[in-house]
């Protein structure tokens, strides 16, 4: 099952979380750069890529840096979740409503997690997530 | 089955009651069908998160509701801010940063917040009572409410806070229901109770251990001793929602709902060792040994009883090193003897944090606290290092002028 969350299309490398991240402080707003120091990627960049990680952790505050990073044009091109995480949608919602940009969120169930996770360039649409990028591509519908 | 929707929802969300509900209700829609909620419910309370400063897209939002003549419709608190109004000189923000951050402030409070400025609205003499849904913002608030109070909230981001105070309105899912308030895990603290009982630096270990282990499950812990006290719990839960999700524990013995041992008996129990609570105290701290500049207490917003003790414990002595409490005004009201810690060289923090705004002095490297939530946000958010250690310890570390580690 590919369930979509937040509407809309977005394509980039895909980065894996190994760890539930708090986008406030966590994430760099104005460079896209994970500085939470205990997180496995501390140092990469979360900006224009297809993210994929099973929720958000900590501070709710998470939702506003999320739109921030929607309007700063640093934000995630796709965020691919294996729970349903309303503080990652409501980042993604606000600033669709504030600005006309979509952030994709889609829950994906846990087999198709991993083989998304392994992609190494992905793209988000309504209902499905492929692997773009090979000469083989596979596909995933919801 | 999708959302179901009652008439007035979709009134509200057709505009009839202006723009700016008709935007808090399809924030709000959106959000629930994400959640796969089946509808949404009544609440009776809500604490607003997002009037603490991110940029401007929090302020566009907090005006698009005003702009479109939203009004909050139960009782609403609010969160910390990015701002002292009441020691205005302590923050060293730039004057265009501070002047965004009031703005934001002003909305929310047009908006008919109440403004609390505290990220402990449960230490305000109106508090949900058990069994109350609410929707609360704030990880820590949260946690407290469902698992101390026992009233219901789920782990809401910013921006739905305050979409269901606009509309009244919250999802029916997860915490909100008794189903989702069920422990699925045992978190045995047994072995640690007489520890526990002697050293209260051990809760908000014990809540960084918890974050770890449950994430985003509903916990009960068994073996908290007769001693634990809300202020305990408030620790305990702040470092769970910051190392892990954790949104609700029971603690057996303390908390409104949690089960009986007999319950628990076929659940998944991880056992907490001394060793787990020395691992997290090194992932807290990792300063040790290093000289201290400064030293932090009051994360969580102190309440008045903690004010009392930090009185306590000074004794009328003077600090060597700037020691900053952070508190809410109603709790600074209520405790009443603020000048006689500032006597003792005490800085008081309302309105705002430590570690989410400039308040520390340029050039402070390593700083002492007695909170995991501190520890875990402040080297990312100020590029400080940490020195963890009890209440008491951050007492003397800051009459001394060095760090005392009595364990």
């Amino acid at each position: 099952m590919v369930t979509t969350l937040v509407a809309g299309y977005g394509r980039g490398p895909v980065l894996r979380l190994d760890e539930p991240l708090s986008f406030w402080g966590g994430v760099d707003t104005a460079t896209g750069v994970i500085v939470d120091r205990h997180h496995p990627q501390a140092g990469e960049t979360v900006t224009a890529k297809v993210l994929v990680m099973a929720h958000s952790r900590g501070s709710s505050s998470t939702s506003s840096v999320i739109a921030e990073m929607v309007r700063a044009e640093t934000a995630p091109a796709a965020v691919v979740l294996l729970d349903r995480d309303p503080v990652i949608v409501l980042g993604a919602v606000v600033a669709r409503e504030l600005y006309g940009r979509a952030m994709p969120v889609v829950v994906v169930d846990a087999d198709r997690y991993e083989r998304v996770a392994a992609f190494r360039f992905a793209e988000v649409l309504p209902g499905a997530v492929r692997e773009v990028g090979h000469t083989i591509s596979s596909e995933m519908h919801g | 089955m999708g959302l179901q929707l009652t008439a007035a929802d979709r009134a509200m969300l057709a505009g009839e009651e202006g723009e700016g509900v008709a935007l808090a209700m399809r924030v709000l829609v959106a959000t629930a069908e994400a959640m796969g909620a089946g509808r949404l419910l009544d609440i009776e309370s809500a604490h607003v998160d997002g009037c603490l400063y991110h940029g401007p897209s929090g302020l566009d939002f907090a005006r698009a509701l005003v702009d479109g003549g939203a009004r909050v419709r139960v009782p609403t608190t609010l969160n910390v801010s990015s701002l002292d109004l009441l020691h205005p000189e302590l923050v060293r923000l730039d004057r265009r940063a501070a002047d965004e951050a009031k703005a934001l402030m002003d909305a929310y409070v047009a908006l008919g917040c109440r403004p609390t400025w505290t990220c402990a609205p449960y230490q305000l003499p109106e508090r949900p009572r058990l069994g109350s849904q609410i929707a609360w913002g704030e990880s820590n608030a949260i946690v407290f409410a469902n698992s101390v109070l026992g009233a219901r909230t789920e782990r809401y981001g910013d921006f739905l806070d305050i979409c269901a105070a606009v509309t009244g309105r919250a999802p029916e899912v997860g915490l909100h229901t008794d189903e989702g308030r069920r422990a699925s895990l045992v978190v045995r603290a047994d072995g640690l109770t007489d520890a526990l009982a002697a050293n209260e630096a051990l809760y908000p270990l014990l809540g960084h251990v918890l974050g770890r282990v449950a994430d985003t499950r509903v916990a009960a812990i068994t073996g908290l001793p007769p001693s634990t006290g809300e202020d305990h719990l408030k620790a305990l839960g702040a470092a769970a929602a910051s190392a892990g999700s954790v949104a609700m524990f029971h603690a057996v013995g303390s908390t409104p709902e949690a089960p009986t041992l007999d319950e628990l008996a076929d659940l998944e129990a991880v056992t907490v060792t001394a060793a787990m609570l020395e691992q997290a105290r090194i992932e807290l701290g990792g300063a040790d040994g290093a000289e201290i500049d400064a030293v932090c207490v009051g994360t969580p917003h102190y309440s008045s009883r903690e004010l009392e003790r930090l009185r306590s414990l000074l004794d009328g002595r003077r600090c060597r090193l700037p020691l900053y409490v952070n508190t809410s005004r109603a709790a600074l009201d209520d405790f009443g003897r603020g000048p006689e810690l500032e006597a003792c060289g005490v800085r008081i923090v309302t309105d705002t944090c430590t570690y989410i705004t400039p308040i520390l002095a340029p050039g402070t490297e390593v700083v002492m606290t007695d909170s995991a939530k501190w520890a875990y946000y402040a080297p990312a958010n100020l590029g400080v290092r940490v020195v963890f250690g009890s209440t008491k310890d951050c007492v003397e570390s800051a009459v001394a002028g060095e760090a005392v580690i009595t364990w």
